[in-house]
């Protein structure tokens, strides 16, 4: 991997204008700092105390579902109507249990495209990719700038549409971020799905914008000597979803944009009264909507192995098999998204196809945890914070995955289909997985970003109280997905109370959690601990460990020789 | 990558590569407009979600074995149409071409115009029910209180019996759905008629 020694050369030709800030000693005020930032550490700063509040907001509406899953009946969400949007009586009840929905749909929503996303692309990829590659900052800093105020209003969209009129007589958009027609097109005739599909318009538009400044980043402006074989792992995850992200946003650009045309200007793309046909919305859809899932967690992947090597003082165990691993896994996950439609009607040797494609997605994926425990096995390791999140995300990852296996056989998944099996597998490789990739970066580089120490005492509780909390609200869901409960609903016969209420404990427990991590931020800002150039010793050989903890506002003015 | 200091060729190695790739960014969102008339013709070529297929001629085999085939019809939001099929299922020899009739009478005061969709399940069995004339490749348009009787004529392919998906299949079903023909309201459209012309 990249790192080891390091030569400076010196340039003093600075002709470009990203360097303006150089020659302009002045400091900058706070509105130039943060809203006109071309910086990509400030942006990167700015990415993630967003998703911090979009994270906050989309699992408080989690934990408002858990609570009412808690006992069978309806409980709170008639209230809630009746706070929010003003029902009176039975009215209350009904607009509660769309109000469900609708929060079945922007929980979702908010987590894929204004938490996870952000985070770990617009968030840590914009922090440390650039100085992990020896650049000093993106290619395109303006339009940096420009993707990061995109996500903010697309955001506001996707909230606001929560309190305008969905179907008739009712608020929001309901359906689940699948969106499949009719439902979203002759089922919700109100406004509020046009503002989500706008809202999801211009989060794509971001997040392509973000991906083409990536792909120019990592492909122009590597340090010299740093080829893309000797490129840290974070950087090729990034790189590969940069490349997924551009592929896979324009399809779902596409087939929202025939829904919205279908909705508003009578086309019939998906309409079979004008020889449409609301399948076809669901091969675009998962044609987007698998490569989405890896999306997401690609990145984590390369931050696991940077943390996973570090703490075990070893290089990463099989280099160019990780970094070809996750090519293996964004190409094939481009041919496999109809194992999320089994129960359409396909023909026999159409599923026979992709179950087998969706499977061998386990032989990539297998060479990644296989690696990480060989790099661990024999190393010197210390489990530290950022180390145990990460310990932590190969087993629920791993947990997840095997799940995964069994979905991709029709013959089951057609019972399993839309049930809470399905809910317990998908939270398990993101909410489990992604997230805690998630804060395994974070306890990993705050102490770079910040230039202080967090408190490994609150650390540590952090870790295992979101561990207890996460896995109780998830295992559960397994039985009762076995069991036949199906997902998207407000209520649920009484069969399944007892493990329904471990789970919604579970969420009240994860949920501590997160108040924890605010805790912990807060008392390592307010304590102040230096933490300096690299405070994780020999193992950790990447470029941004051989800069200043916080780096200076532009780094690399120097070019690093890599050898 | 290199270590001369040349900002103008590495603008021009930018530029190649966002040029790169916001054609594939354009490129991708063509190619999910095109999927609409490939899945079309898709499902017309494989039969693929029971799309029945059209053809000139009668087929010269005909096997002992019968199938049987049922019929459905159904009509549409909108259109105040009463259709049904005259024979609620027929024995056919495989590969004998049969003529069926439905009939559909218009209950309004007003003359309309429907069009047909139709599919056939078991969808494997899309690819082998062969139309030579149907009242669904054209428009309808009825009179008010006028009654149709509308034909049909197809045949099994022989073929059928061949595939393991297929091969015991012993009822088909043909199934019709009229929709009136003019484009109907965009469902976003505000629920009183006259504002319907906002963007």
């Amino acid at each position: 991997m990249a790192g080891t020694a390091v030569h400076h050369d010196h340039r003093h030709d600075h002709s470009d204008h990203a360097h303006d800030a150089d020659h302009a000693h002045q400091p900058l005020t706070f509105f130039q700092r943060w809203f006109l930032s071309t910086n990509h550490k400030d942006i990167g700063t700015l990415y993630l105390i967003f998703a911090i509040i979009a994270g906050i907001i989309g699992g408080t509406l989690s934990v408002f579902m858990r609570a009412e899953l808690q006992e069978p009946g309806i409980q709170i969400f008639h209230g809630l109507a009746q706070m929010v949007y003003g029902f009176e009586g039975d009215a209350a009840i009904d607009g509660g249990k769309h109000m469900f929905n609708v929060f079945t749909t922007a929980h979702a929503l908010i987590m894929i495209f204004f938490m996870v996303m952000p985070a770990l692309i617009g968030g840590f990829a914009n922090w440390m990719v650039p100085i992990m590659i020896g650049a000093p900052d993106m290619a395109f800093p303006r339009m940096n700038n420009i993707s990061f105020w995109l996500i903010v209003p697309a955001f506001l969209l996707v909230l606001l549409s929560m309190f305008v009129e969905g179907p008739a007589g009712a608020y929001g958009a309901g359906g689940g971020w699948t969106i499949y027609p009719p439902f979203s097109t002759s089922g919700m005739p109100g406004p509020a799905m046009d503002l989500a599909i706008l809202g999801l318009h211009i989060a794509g538009a971001s997040s392509i914008l973000g991906a083409i400044n990536f792909i120019t980043t990592i492909l122009n402006m590597r340090a010299p000597g740093m080829t893309l074989h000797k490129m840290p792992l974070f950087a090729w995850s990034v790189l590969i979803t940069a490349f997924l992200l551009l592929l896979s946003l324009p399809v779902l650009a596409g087939a929202i944009t025939m829904l919205l045309t279908d909705r508003n200007f009578g086309t019939t793309f998906f309409a079979p009264e004008g020889g449409g046909d609301p399948i076809l919305f669901q091969h675009l859809f998962w044609f987007f909507g698998h490569p989405e899932v890896y999306i997401l967690i690609l990145p984590g992947f390369g931050i696991v192995s940077h943390i996973i090597s570090t703490f075990s003082r070893k290089p990463i165990f099989g280099y160019l098999g990780m970094a070809y691993a996750m090519v293996a896994i964004g190409a094939v996950g481009f041919i496999v998204w109809a194992h999320h439609m089994y129960t359409v009607g396909m023909s026999l040797e159409t599923q026979r196809y992709f179950v087998f494609a969706t499977m061998v997605i386990a032989v990539p994926t297998g060479v990644k945890i296989f690696s990480w425990i060989a790099t661990m096995w024999g190393g010197s390791i210390r489990f530290t914070t950022p180390m145990v999140w990460a310990i932590g995300f190969i087993f629920l990852f791993t947990v997840g995955g095997v799940t995964g296996v069994q979905l991709a056989n029709a013959g089951l998944d057609r019972a399993l289909h839309d049930t809470y099996y399905v809910v317990a597998h998908f939270h398990y490789v993101l909410s489990l997985g992604a997230v805690f990739a998630i804060f395994a970066a974070w306890y990993y580089w705050f102490p770079k970003m910040s230039g202080y120490m967090y408190s490994e005492f609150l650390g540590k509780l952090h870790f295992w109280v979101m561990f207890v909390g996460v896995n109780l609200i998830f295992f559960p869901q397994h039985f009762l997905g076995l069991a036949g409960m199906p997902r998207r609903y407000i209520d649920y016969p009484d069969a399944f109370a007892g493990w329904n209420m471990v789970s919604s404990y579970g969420s009240y427990v994860a949920a501590v959690g997160v108040l924890i991590f605010l805790f912990g931020v807060a008392e390592a800002f307010s304590k102040k601990r230096v933490a300096g150039d690299n405070p994780w010793g020999e193992g950790a050989n990447t470029l941004e460990w051989q800069l200043s903890s916080p780096p200076p506002f532009h780094q690399w003015e120097q070019l690093p020789r890599i050898k | 990558m290199t270590n001369t200091p040349q900002p103008p060729g590495k603008e021009r190695a930018n530029g190649v590569i966002v040029g790169a790739c916001l054609a594939f960014v354009a490129g991708m969102v063509g190619m999910a407009y095109a999927a609409v008339p490939l899945y079309d013709m898709f499902c017309r070529v494989t039969g693929y979600n029971g799309t029945t297929q059209r053809v000139e001629q009668a087929s010269d085999v005909i096997l002992d074995e019968t199938v049987k085939v049922t019929f459905d019809a159904n009509v549409g939001p909108g259109l105040p149409w009463d259709f049904k099929p005259v024979q609620r299922d027929i024995d056919v020899r495989i590969g004998e071409t049969v003529q069926v009739m439905y009939r559909a009478k218009n209950l309004s005061s007003k003359p309309t115009t429907g069009q047909a969709t139709f599919n056939v399940t078991p969808m494997a069995a899309g690819a082998y029910f062969n139309k030579v004339q149907c009242f669904c490749f054209t428009e309808t348009t009825l009179k008010p209180g006028e009654e149709m009787e509308m034909p049909v004529v197809f045949f099994v392919d022989p073929e059928i019996v061949k595939p393991v998906e297929t091969k015991d299949i012993k009822t088909l079903t043909l199934s019709y759905t009229f929709y009136p023909r003019e484009p109907s309201k965009p469902v976003a459209a505000v629920k009183d008629g006259e504002t319907e012309n906002r963007l």
